[in-house]
């Protein structure tokens, strides 16, 4: 049961160094039982640091950890973590069978060995790696030690679980299986999970709220929602892949209908800021339809925008279209729908995208 | 060639005939080398653990100091500890000075440096991630070195074979300090160099042929242990 009176982890005001240059520094954060929060940022911006931080294997400079509302300071290292389980990017499975690596935190506690047996061959269950019990770590494939990894990390029913990065180094396929068990389980045990990751398409899947942590400080932490729609600022936008951010300011609002000038171009956005407010206007490539100009039939869309195509890329599975509408403009766009507007640079096209797609940051 | 051949078919004969006098140099050299290989361990072993897993200043200088040791020369080692053994000495009061005891003390020092080194080089070859993981897992920290031992097992039994290799060998120490007293501190190295002065080659080839089957007989012990190891974690 989530209870949003007394988080099961606390962060205020923490401090911690790493080498002279890089400085953590969390604010607030209250994490609550049974909660997946999901930690994204870019390479170096201190997404591992944090989680050493909270498995007190770094220390903090200043601030405080508090779990179930005791200072972590008040409690011993071997005792605070024996109430987390980690799991790190790589499975690093020691060289014993499955049920060894499994059992391997269990016995550190000193529990029976009737319930190691017992609580592995439940969890063996639950990840589906019942059949690779007997089996030497050292061959199993990279999703079958993920897996018991997890399980490992599992059997000991923690407090808080601290995943960083535990699907990085696995195929698609794997990848996705692994992460849809791992969501049924956590939901299942109400398990409260720090998961880490620089893949937003895993915070969004795994995450109950994303916390979005650049250069050090959580800039932005919210519903998945409200994160990936309505970034606090234009970096967050950035790192979440809003490639469009124009800079513009208010024309015209009435009734929270507001009209942007934007290089000139007047567009059209949902929200209630002030006449002459200057702002940067955000719209995501993959809210935006690509028309052929012939063909444009009447839409429903309030911003309309002609260009030109300036070029063309593989973006993924989609296309990267680049446009000159007096200002650069990203389109991503499927490959069956490049084929089928037969687009080629130079060629004059049309775009349509909804008011509710554009995001506004003021400035 | 003659003399070679002399001396194998010598060192089968002494072995078949179960000289009292060869067994007993033979024994006194297990005993000697196998206890100095054995402190060395205790010693090296927990020594070697801190110094690869923690983190200060003057490591890198120690580090050299310890490999320097592992190169020590053991008739160096021998002047030492017989300076201090001497009865003139600081521990001279003790009267270790040519008996087995001031062999094992000599040899230990020969083999610590190279338990450490080796050590060091055992651990810090395994991911540095693991340690944080045993801790993440709730390992205490003798848990977690117990396990790093364990994952570590294979490059740790190089190392005590290293350790046993250089002192059931090593010949000027022992002869320092022991003195290659007849029944007392005659081992198989110090009973070579003396049979090969006295110009019984026969007799020191076959000493020699003995001292390499002991030394292969132990290393294929501790080989096959190593391999079993390194078979269960070929990936199949």
């Amino acid at each position: 049961m989530t209870s949003r009176e007394h988080p099961v982890l606390k962060i205020k005001n923490l401090q911690v160094s790493r080498g002279s240059e890089f400085n953590l520094s969390i604010n607030h954060v209250e994490i609550y039982a049974g909660e997946v929060i999901a930690i994204i940022g870019p390479n170096g911006a201190g997404k591992s640091t944090l989680l050493l931080a909270l498995s007190k294997l770094l220390e903090a400079k200043a601030g405080s950890i508090s779990l179930r509302g005791k200072s972590i300071e008040q409690i011993a290292d071997l005792e605070y973590r024996r109430q987390i389980a980690l799991v790190l990017q790589e499975p690093l499975l020691l060289d014993t069978s499955v049920f060894n690596n499994i059992a391997a935190g269990l016995r550190f506690r000193g529990i029976s060995k009737s319930e190691i047996n017992q609580r592995i061959d439940e969890w063996l269950i639950k990840l589906n790696i019942s059949h690779l019990k007997d089996r030497p770590a050292s061959q199993l494939s990279g999703g079958q030690a993920q897996r018991v990894s997890l399980a490992r990390a599992m059997v000991l029913k923690p407090t808080l679980l601290l995943l960083d990065e535990p699907f990085s180094a696995l195929d698609t396929p794997t990848r996705m299986s692994l992460m849809q068990d791992l969501r049924n389980l956590l939901s299942e045990t109400a398990t409260t999970t720090i998961f880490i990751t620089h893949d937003q398409e895993q915070a969004l899947f795994l995450g109950d709220r994303i916390a979005v942590l650049l250069d050090g400080k959580i800039a932005q932490i919210d519903s998945p929602q409200n994160v990936f729609s309505s970034p606090i600022d234009t970096t967050v936008a950035n790192f979440l892949g809003i490639e469009n951010i124009l800079p513009g300011y208010v024309m015209d609002n009435r009734d929270g209908k507001m009209l942007i000038d934007v290089e000139g171009k007047q567009l059209e956005a949902i929200g209630k800021l002030p006449i002459g407010k200057d702002v940067f206007f955000c719209v995501r490539p993959e809210e935006i339809i690509l028309w052929n100009t012939a063909d444009m039939p009447k839409s429903s869309a309030r911003n309309q925008l002609d260009g030109q195509i300036t070029s063309i890329s593989n973006k993924g599975p989609l296309q990267q279209i680049n446009l000159d509408c007096g200002f650069p403009l990203i389109v991503l766009i499927t490959r069956a729908s490049a084929q089928e507007l037969d687009i080629e640079p130079g060629m004059e096209v049309c775009t349509t995208f909804k008011a509710s797609a554009v995001h506004l940051i003021p400035r | 060639m003659q003399v070679i051949w002399e001396g194998i078919k010598e060192a089968f004969l002494l072995i078949i005939r179960g000289d009292p006098e060869i067994w007993a140099i033979t024994w006194l050299t297990l005993k000697v080398s196998g206890t100095a290989t054995a402190i060395s361990l205790i010693i090296g072993l927990p020594i070697g653990t801190w110094l690869a897993l923690r983190r200060f200043s003057g490591r890198g200088c120690l580090f050299s100091f310890i490999n320097t040791g592992m190169a020590f020369p053991p008739v160096v080692i021998g002047l030492w500890v017989s300076i201090f053994l001497w009865r003139s000495g600081p521990f001279g009061n003790l009267g270790l000075i040519y008996t087995p005891a001031a062999m094992v003390i000599a040899q230990t020092i020969i083999a610590t440096p190279i338990v450490i080194g080796l050590t060091i080089a055992a651990l810090q070859q395994l991911n540095p991630y693991l340690r944080l993981q045993l801790l993440g897992l709730g390992a205490s920290s003798l848990q977690v070195t117990f396990a790093l031992w364990r994952e570590a097992r294979l490059p740790l039994l190089a190392a005590l074979m290293a350790g046993f290799g250089s002192v059931i060998s090593e010949v000027g120490a022992s002869m320092m300090v022991g003195g290659n007293i007849k029944d007392q501190t005659r081992v198989l190295t110090t009973a070579i160099v003396l049979e090969t002065s006295k110009g019984r080659f026969t007799i020191a080839i076959a000493l020699g042929i003995i001292l390499l089957f002991i030394a292969y007989l132990v290393n294929y012990f501790l080989t096959s242990i190593q391999q079993r190891g390194a078979q269960n974690r070929e990936v199949q």
